[in-house]
């Protein structure tokens, strides 16, 4: 690697003085899984390393009406942690399940897949389908931006270079509520999602009051199906309008081939894991295991 | 650009050492290198192979893709701590019983995987130990008998142990 000083803040108003200090020459450090592998490919040339590591705050994980997930709390305490495991917060657990491999997933943070913004990040589908917001912390104070507006494209960001994210902040989804995250990889472990579905629906009474589906690995950000969205709010979930909705959300992608998986095969990819996204969903919000 | 190096203090194996470490290297430089710990290897360098799995606060992690001074004030365990001079751990016990190393390169990854899958969980299933181990790469052999051997090594490891 090429020589760069470190910086070891305790707070997050150190963090912020730090970048104020050294803005575009630093880059921030959290698991590092995403950095080292540019650090030691010289794809990144920092000066300065601001490690957040020794930053308490931001590992926090908070679960009182809604969520409040530390930028720094990492894949495996998604995967792991009781209070996702069932119901409305499933589909995060999966996506953290998904990340790399469990020496990863021990380092990986959520604020690092989100700032990161490879368009096939794992843990942004179901956060999206969450409706959760970005706190990003700078030298004016804190912002609020919903997470949608958050990547702006490939690997780019809203963050300016004195600006860091602190916390993800999810809304209460309310009692009757469902996530599910798939992706399709050829292999199991430590693969790039070729496409991946994080929907959420939302019921009362029998009918879907709110529905969220949102698509990574089909477009240079991820992407919400809108039009799928709304042929499901107002409606009963019959397996037809599941079907319905799965068509409808492929119109959202603007996949591209690669050495991945074609154009056409991501279309196909989008339908059926939307399908089931939403099938397990629907069983989550009804009190169902599956 | 002349950066200095930094002192830090690390436990290592249940022993306080301080050392001084460069800002830009890794956790599995530091061990290697300057503290002559060479069980974990350098594979890929990338966090994919496993050959560098370490216990960071008893967690396995890539120390490939730990900075050095992200393990400061923190508890790190290798393969050389694994054991003792006198006893092998169970699981290199169950290790070398069934033959499980051909080259070796990978295997200190895969017993310090193994043990903090079976921290974690004290009796895996198959698929659990799978799981456990999917972040290790080993390219001579096949994986079935890492698997046979942790779960014998799960069986005679008491509840509790590390």
């Amino acid at each position: 690697m090429r020589r760069f000083e470190m910086i070891l803040p305790g707070s997050v108003k150190e963090c912020v003085q730090a970048l104020a200090e050294h803005g575009a020459a630093a880059k921030l450090v959290a698991g590092g899984t995403d950095l080292l592998p540019q650090l030691k490919n010289h794809l990144l040339k920092p000066g300065v390393v601001v490690d957040l590591s020794g930053v308490a705050t931001l590992k926090k994980l908070t679960a009182d009406k809604g969520l409040r997930i530390g930028a720094a709390v990492t894949a495996r305490e998604l995967e792991r942690d009781g209070r996702l495991a069932t119901g409305a917060y499933r589909g995060l657990a999966e996506s953290g399940a998904l990340v790399g491999s469990v020496q990863v997933r021990h380092l990986a943070t959520v604020g690092g897949n989100i700032c990161n913004a490879a368009p096939s990040a794992d843990m942004i589908p179901p956060l999206l389908a969450l409706d959760a917001e970005a706190v990003i912390a700078g030298p004016r104070g804190e912002r609020r931006v919903p997470l949608r507006d958050f990547i702006t494209g490939v690997r780019t960001t809203v963050l300016g270079a004195d600006e860091l994210l602190v916390e993800l902040s999810v809304p209460d989804p309310g009692p009757h509520s469902g996530g599910a995250y798939l992706r399709h990889t050829p292999r199991r472990e430590l693969d790039i999602a070729v496409v991946g579905v994080g929907s959420q629906v939302t019921l009362a009474n029998g009918v879907c009051t709110k529905a969220r589906i949102a698509l990574a690995a089909v477009a240079p950000t991820p992407v919400h199906a809108r039009a799928a969205e709304r042929a499901l709010e107002g409606q009963a979930l019959t397996p037809q309008r599941i079907e319905e909705a799965a068509k409808l959300a492929v119109e959202a992608a603007r996949p591209i081939s690669d050495q991945r998986g074609s154009v056409e095969f991501r279309r196909h990819l989008v339908r059926v894991l939307t399908r089931r996204t939403l099938t397990t969903a629907l069983a989550r919000a009804n009190g169902g295991q599956a | 650009m002349n950066v200095r190096k930094q002192a830090m203090t690390l436990t290592l194996n249940d022993e306080l050492v301080e050392v001084l470490v460069k800002p830009y290297e890794t956790l599995l430089d530091t061990l290697r290198e300057t503290l002559g710990l060479t069980g974990p290897k350098e594979g890929c360098g990338t966090g994919d192979c496993g050959a560098c799995t370490v216990h960071l606060d008893g967690k396995a992690v890539a120390s490939c893709l730990v900075l050095a001074l992200q393990a400061r004030n923190r508890q790190v365990r290798t393969i050389e701590g694994l054991g003792t001079d006198d006893t092998l751990h169970p699981l290199q016990d169950a290790f070398v019983r069934h033959g499980v190393p051909q080259c070796g390169f990978c295997i200190p990854g895969v017993l310090m995987a193994a043990a903090a899958l079976l921290a974690e969980t004290p009796r895996p299933s198959d698929e659990e130990i799978r799981y456990g181990i999917a972040g290790n790469l080993c390219r001579c052999t096949g994986y079935t008998k890492m698997v046979t051997a942790i779960a014998e090594a799960a069986a005679a490891v008491p509840q509790g142990a590390r």
